[in-house]
């Protein structure tokens, strides 16, 4: 079900045939996708439908078992590669849920992590004080209390912070792909606003994004060039800006029912 | 057990000869005190981990009941310069410090200026000489050597260590440093450190006790330290250790806490052949209170045990007890924390919190924390978790670049740094923090290319 629009660069991400299990249970039933440089789609669908689970199979997450199909990112056999190693050619995944570490403070994981991938790169280290300037700015932009900055990571943070505090590391970090798990859920409209505006300034023709939500309601912020619908594991139609407004609309059951028919 | 006692006979030829030739303490009061706890030894024995001992069920001492020690009778403290300790020990200029060597005090290595205070920090072998009466009024007080065997045999042994007396009132402008150190020795030597504080009603110090070791030998510390906080006095404490890998180390804490009192006392303990870690506490007036917090770090075939025992005897009294453990290779750790609420102690509150990471297949950790309650109207909590690194978080980590290894050492620094955090004196902490870096899991990173 890959598309071109008549671009006939080849895609960054080639999601061929893609089948998920955790445990016994098929999440995943055959995903085709294809992501070009400077796009960013929209997946949306019902509750377990498989949009996490597609995003975080492409970050490495453990617990899944593929099945059968290929991830092609760059060339490069996806499914083969670590976690760290995704992450340090260019796959980023903003966690529906990010995890608290106790006792490892938030400004050292972050400048850990900007180091690890800058040295898989060959450049050197930043220093504290160049760290220090561009991580400020991020945390400016993102209107995040900077006194966390300096606490544990996501410790005691708010479902809010928390977001804030996975789109700052998604600025700093920079990655050729981003995977945006649900970002949006839980927010208020303040902080919906400053996430939807990071994915728009973070916008160019050198990287991708691939946003899952449930709702369309990032999509006023953040308008995608395709909006994917994954239902019970099988991406059952695509579209433009509108299909996200007609699904707002019109819920999720009449393209069930589509998907039953044409399944 | 013809090994074991033929040591315990070795003990015994050294009390005589102890007795024969002691330098200083000959008063009458204190023979008579040494001779009843060389008795009380006698009769005991060292204890069992056999059944029905609960105290013990976890660590065998029977390497240490078997081990020959020699009492380093002829000890010159006066060896050790200040350079051999320097990065070794806990130090800062501005500390009160009273240094020991093979449990002597050394007078070239201290610091006994208890600047700006009426306060007494003296070795008790000085003590003995010029506050007999109060040596004699609060000696082997708390620390009650009628049950344990160990409080007896450093009873028996008592030659020097140190009298600590704050004045009712007294808030110490600075932190006092009290350092045992255990030199190299041909045989494996025994040493009995001893401490003895009197913290006066409403007086206010900070108390560091540290063991380090300038040998990689084995050999034996088996020291008493007992603490009264009368009314309102308040006693923050921090216990030191990193003995030789081949030591043993049994370390006796026993407090005794007047109303409205408190005592915080937080070890950090890098693991031995055996460690254990006694501390008692008795609240035995309504308003006392302790917090007891510990971190220890086990790796090869280390053995630590901490014991804790608190005895809430009077109504309002309260306890919090949070111990963390990060062990590796084959090391043991034990907790077991004993809380005890009597009768008439409405009101008491008590906590304990054990969390352990085990980072190997082949470690091991025993913890079990105990409630005792007699009395209907308190509150009392408890838990434990022991665990490897959760993946979860790891993963997290993973998928902002850092490798596996990375990610796990940053987890189990942060895990064990919640207790080094919580340490008030500067310098101390930043010592703690090296020795963290040094006792955890290292991890180079990857060079590019």
């Amino acid at each position: 079900m890959s598309h071109h629009n008549g671009d006939t660069r080849p895609p960054m991400l080639q999601i061929a045939n893609l089948h998920v299990a955790i445990g016994d249970v098929e999440i995943l039933k055959g995903v085709d996708l294809a992501v070009r440089l400077g796009e960013v789609h929209a997946i949306m669908g019902p509750n377990g439908s498989g949009k996490s689970t597609l995003v975080n199979v492409l970050a490495g997450r453990p617990g899944y078992t593929v099945t059968q199909g290929e991830v092609l990112y760059e060339g490069m056999d996806l499914l083969r590669m670590l976690p760290e190693e995704r992450a340090r050619a260019g796959v980023f995944l903003a966690f529906q849920y990010p995890v608290e570490l106790p006792g490892v403070r938030n400004w050292q994981f972050i400048k850990t992590a900007v180091d690890s991938i800058r040295r898989h790169k060959g450049l050197k280290e930043l220093s504290v004080r160049e760290f220090d300037r561009l991580l400020q700015d991020k945390v400016r932009t993102m209107e995040f209390d900077p006194e966390l900055i300096k606490r544990a990571v996501n410790e005691g943070f708010s479902g809010g912070e928390k977001k804030r505090n996975e789109t700052i590391q998604l600025l700093m970090l920079d990655p050729k792909l981003a995977l945006l798990d649900e970002t949006d859920s839980g927010l208020d409209i303040d902080a919906l606003r400053t996430v939807a505006s990071a994915v728009n300034t973070r916008r160019s023709s050198s990287n991708a994004t691939i946003l899952v939500t449930h709702y369309q309601r990032i999509l006023n912020y953040v308008t995608p060039d395709h909006v994917h619908i994954l239902i019970d594991g099988r991406l059952v139609m695509f579209g433009g800006p509108a299909l996200a407004l007609e699904v707002e609309a019109k819920g999720y059951d009449w393209l069930r029912q589509a998907a039953e028919t044409t399944g | 057990m013809p090994q074991a006692l033929a040591q315990h006979k070795s003990y015994q030829a050294d009390f005589e000869r102890l007795e024969r030739g002691l330098r200083f303490g000959d008063a009458p009061w204190l023979q008579a005190l040494r001779r009843q706890a060389m008795d009380s030894f006698d009769q005991l024995g060292f204890p069992t981990a056999l059944r029905g001992n609960e105290k013990w069920k976890y660590t065998r001492v029977a390497p240490i009941a078997e081990a020959a020690f020699e009492h380093p009778f002829d000890g010159q403290p006066d060896r050790v310069q200040a350079s051999d300790i320097q990065g070794i020990a806990p130090w800062d200029k501005g500390w009160t410090n009273l240094v020991f060597v093979d449990g002597r005090y050394s007078a070239a290595l201290s610091t006994p200026n208890g600047a700006g205070s009426s306060m007494q920090a003296i070795s008790l072998a000085a003590a003995l000489a010029t506050e007999e009466a109060l040596v004699q009024q609060h000696l082997a007080r708390y620390a009650d050597f009628k049950d344990d065997a160990f409080i007896a045999l450093n009873t028996a042994f008592l030659e020097d260590g140190a009298l600590v007396w704050v004045p009712p009132g007294e808030t110490l402008p600075t932190p006092l440093h009290i350092l045992f150190i255990t030199t190299e020795h041909q045989k494996p030597v025994v040493t009995y450190p001893r401490v003895l504080l009197v913290a006066g009603s409403n007086s206010r110090l900070i108390l560091i006790e540290s063991y380090i070791s300038l040998s990689s030998n084995g050999y034996f510390t088996n020291s008493v330290v007992e603490m009264l906080a009368e009314e309102g006095a308040q006693i923050e404490h921090y216990r030191f250790a990193r003995e030789s890998p081949r030591a043993y180390h049994v370390g006796m804490t026993r407090a005794y806490l007047a109303k409205d009192s408190v005592l915080k006392t937080t070890s950090l303990t890098v693991g031995c052949a055996i460690l254990r870690n006694d501390l008692m506490v008795l609240l035995d007036a309504p308003g006392a209170s302790t917090e007891v917090r510990g971190l220890h770090l086990t790796n090869g075939v280390d053995h630590v045990d901490n014991h804790i025992d608190i005895d809430h005897a009077k109504p309002y009294t309260k306890s919090n007890q949070y111990f963390k453990g990060v062990l590796d290779g084959k090391s043991r750790a034990v907790f077991s924390g004993r809380v005890l609420i009597r009768q008439n102690a409405v009101k008491a509150q008590a906590h304990q919190k054990d969390y352990n990471i085990i980072l190997s297949e082949g470690a091991e950790i025993d913890t079990k924390p105990a409630l005792e309650i007699y009395c209907d109207d308190v509150m009392a909590t408890h838990g434990a978790t022991a665990g490897h690194v959760a993946e979860e978080l790891l993963f997290y980590m993973r998928s902002r670049g850092l490798d596996r290894e990375l990610a796990r050492a940053l987890l189990v620094r942060g895990f064990a740094s919640e207790i080094i955090d919580g340490v008030g004196v500067d310098s101390l902490r930043s010592y703690l923090d090296r020795q963290l870096s040094q006792a955890l899991p290292t991890h180079q990173p990857e060079r590019s290319l």
